[in-house]
């Protein structure tokens, strides 16, 4: 609405201004144009409230905490002593585990699903793929607290603890007690929360790559999977490198499935079979009932960290990018 | 805030485009969603009663009920902890009348466990539940918790404590009473709805508590007597103030109402963990209503005064059933002469 009155505004008195714009009214470009303008502005409009919002609302927690609010690792509702240092510490270790496992095998099944396995079975498995990205999170914690909690207790970390745990260095990685619930349990189940999406979009991607690609490629000499792996991966890495993206804002801000399966205990531990905790959990965990005023500031002001962390973690995903491309000379 | 204040606003608006057709009094509440299906049975019958009068209740948590009834959003607010001196003075100050407490139901918590080839209701002394929470008693076999239970054969396995994630009355009730069986307890840990827990793994709401201790061998939490009963979950006895080792169940909740109603304050901010008497079950608490003193719309005071006459004759006869406890009669008598209070 407003910005229709801008372009109003903008537009020149004369006559025959004014008539080339009813013209290009009637013809729907400027509608368009104007519509499409308003909604791209509506979203800035809404990251920029969200941001004061927190900001503004956390005003008690940062005037009496400062910058040791990110630094210190108590967290305190009775005393009114508040750390974010343990749930930033959750967010980040979940997330990077479920990002190890979850993008090679993503990327595997995608290269799959594009490249070698006929159309018809690629087409029928890209539709239910497409559908357990649909699948609500609160499932994949049930999943988890049934069948990857009970797993991790009874086979998988004994088995870590016994094997890796022993050896200098990353045994320190595991070690026990291990409860079942835990880092690692989260990153699994978040693991196995993003891997369709990085399935869906990397196969969307890599089936646009040009068919003369890998022909030019194959004429070569080049065998079938170094064309995949050497042209086809490399010119779709941008768009896989989304799906990346999509599928890190995902774990950073999943809640319900991982509060299911870390335990919920805010310490900072190096075993990566202790119990945690992350920052969306804390959240949905103390919100409702949380009644002092600082104690309700300090849990906004988690969620003005969360919100910086994944913005900073997108930024450092893109120069990431921008520099391999460079190093690699590709250009996609 | 921002959310649950949209959400009650939102149920608000809707409530009272419904209430406007039939021309007849509607009252708003939020909190504590321990009592919520026993509110929303009584606000049930009593609408059946008197369908001119519709009571809509929304269980958004206890601390969200203090945030509402501060706010003016809601008529009136619920709780399992009693609003702090702070927070009534606050109120004084927004809205210039005063708040007052009505205890409704009583609830209990129970200490819930797996521990390998033990089947039989274990007894727990205080100073073994403070330990445990405190992380000073580590393992099962230890004296303090073995004395008690004779017989019975612990293993050499370190216990895995279970508490609430989530802010909750059922952790006020729980940490309240360690508070008072321990020193130590109070000035480390603390009373609240969320506690900095030295110890121990945090489920989410009472099924993930449950969930956690029967999946885990060796572990301990607590639940809800209520969500006990209804899951058939077998759980321990408590040793109450006079060393007696007593298990919950509703006689034994009331009991220790009655014991600390005998100096019941007026204003019915009272704590009944660790009440005195042999029977009397030491984890037990009121849940309250929060009621403005003073009423703008008539009609909705003498609703609220209505609604309270009948919860407290009648509507007690709903608790057991639910598996609520009731209220002892010498606070019922209190509470009847206390609603002359709302103006």
């Amino acid at each position: 609405m407003s910005a229709t009155v801008n372009v109003m505004e903008h537009a020149v008195p004369p006559e025959s201004k004014l008539r080339a714009l009813l013209r290009r009214l009637r013809s729907g470009d400027e509608v368009a144009h104007v519509l499409t303008l308003t909604f791209a502005a509506s979203i800035l409009l809404i990251t920029g409230l969200l941001v004061r919002e927190l900001w503004v609302t956390s005003h008690l927690s940062r005037a009496k905490f400062g910058w040791m609010f990110l630094w210190t690792s108590t967290w305190d509702p009775i005393f009114d002593n508040f750390g974010a240092l343990p749930f930033i510490y959750g967010t980040m270790v979940t997330s990077v585990l479920a990002l190890l496992i979850a993008v090679p095998v993503g990327l595997a099944s995608a290269i799959f699903l594009s490249e070698l396995a006929p159309r018809k079975i690629s087409n029928s498995l890209s539709f239910l793929i497409d559908l357990l990205a649909a699948v609500p999170s609160v499932i994949y914690g049930l999943l988890g607290v049934f069948i990857v909690v009970p797993l991790m207790r009874e086979k998988i970390g004994p088995m870590l603890i016994a094997t890796i745990g022993q050896v200098p260095g990353i045994g320190k990685f595991f070690q026990p007690p291990n409860y079942g619930v835990g880092f690692f349990t989260a990153g699994i189940v978040l693991a196995i929360m993003i891997v369709p999406f990085i399935i869906s979009v990397s196969r969307e991607v890599l089936i646009t790559v040009p068919r003369e690609q890998r022909e030019a490629a194959l004429a070569l000499g080049a065998t079938r999977w170094e064309a995949t792996w050497k042209v086809v991966v490399p010119w779709a890495r941008p768009g896989i490198m989304g799906s990346v993206f999509l599928a890190l804002a995902r774990a950073l801000g999943e809640t319900m499935a991982v509060t299911m399966v870390i335990g919920n205990d805010p310490k900072i531990a190096a075993s990566l079979l202790a119990p945690g905790y992350t920052i969306a959990a804390v959240i949905a965990n103390e919100f409702t009932e949380a009644t002092g005023d600082l104690y309700l500031s300090s849990l906004i002001e988690l969620g003005l960290v969360l919100f910086l962390m994944t913005f900073i973690l997108n930024g450092l995903a893109r120069v990431l990018i921008i520099a391999t491309e460079r190093g690699g000379g590709h250009s996609a | 805030m921002r959310k649950s204040l949209l959400v009650v606003s939102l149920v608000l608006c809707l409530a009272v485009v419904i209430a406007a057709q039939g021309g007849g009094v509607l009252l708003t509440g939020a909190g504590a969603t321990f009592p919520n299906p026993m509110y929303s049975k009584w606000f049930d019958v009593y609408h059946t009663l008197h369908s001119n009068i519709e009571i809509n209740y929304q269980s958004i948590g206890s601390g969200g009920g203090i945030r509402q009834v501060l706010a003016g959003t809601v008529d009136f607010g619920a709780s399992d902890g009693p609003m702090n001196d702070d927070q009534i003075k606050e109120f004084k100050q927004k809205r210039g009348v005063d708040i007052l407490h009505f205890p409704t139901v009583l609830g209990a918590d129970v200490p819930t466990y797996n521990v390998a080839g033990i089947t039989t209701d274990l007894n727990f002394t205080q100073k073994a539940l403070v330990a445990v929470f405190l992380g000073s008693i580590r393992k099962w076999n230890d004296p303090e918790i073995t004395g008690p239970n004779p017989g019975v054969k612990f293993p050499d396995s370190d216990i895995l404590v279970v508490h609430r994630s989530d802010g909750s009355g059922t952790t006020y009730v729980w940490t309240d009473f360690l508070a008072k069986a321990s020193g130590e307890w109070k000035s480390k840990v603390g009373t609240g709805t969320s506690v900095n827990w030295p110890v121990g793994l945090g489920g989410k709401g009472n099924e993930g508590v449950a969930g956690l201790v029967k999946q885990t061998p060796n572990s301990l939490g607590y639940v809800e007597l209520v969500y006990a009963i209804q899951n058939k979950m077998p759980y321990g006895q408590v040793q109450n103030a006079d060393g007696k080792f007593v298990k919950a169940d509703l006689a034994s909740v009331t009991a220790a109402a009655a014991e600390a109603s005998k100096n019941m304050p007026d204003d019915f901010r009272v704590s009944i963990t660790n009440a005195l008497g042999a029977t009397a079950y030491p984890v037990s608490s009121f849940t309250w209503l929060l009621i403005p003193s003073q009423f703008s719309d008539p009609a909705k005071r003498d609703a609220i005064k209505d609604f309270l006459k009948w919860m407290l004759a009648d509507g007690q006869n709903y608790t057991e059933a639910l598996s609520y406890a009731r209220l002892p009669k010498p606070v019922i008598a209190k509470e009847e002469q206390a609603i002359s209070r709302i103006k």
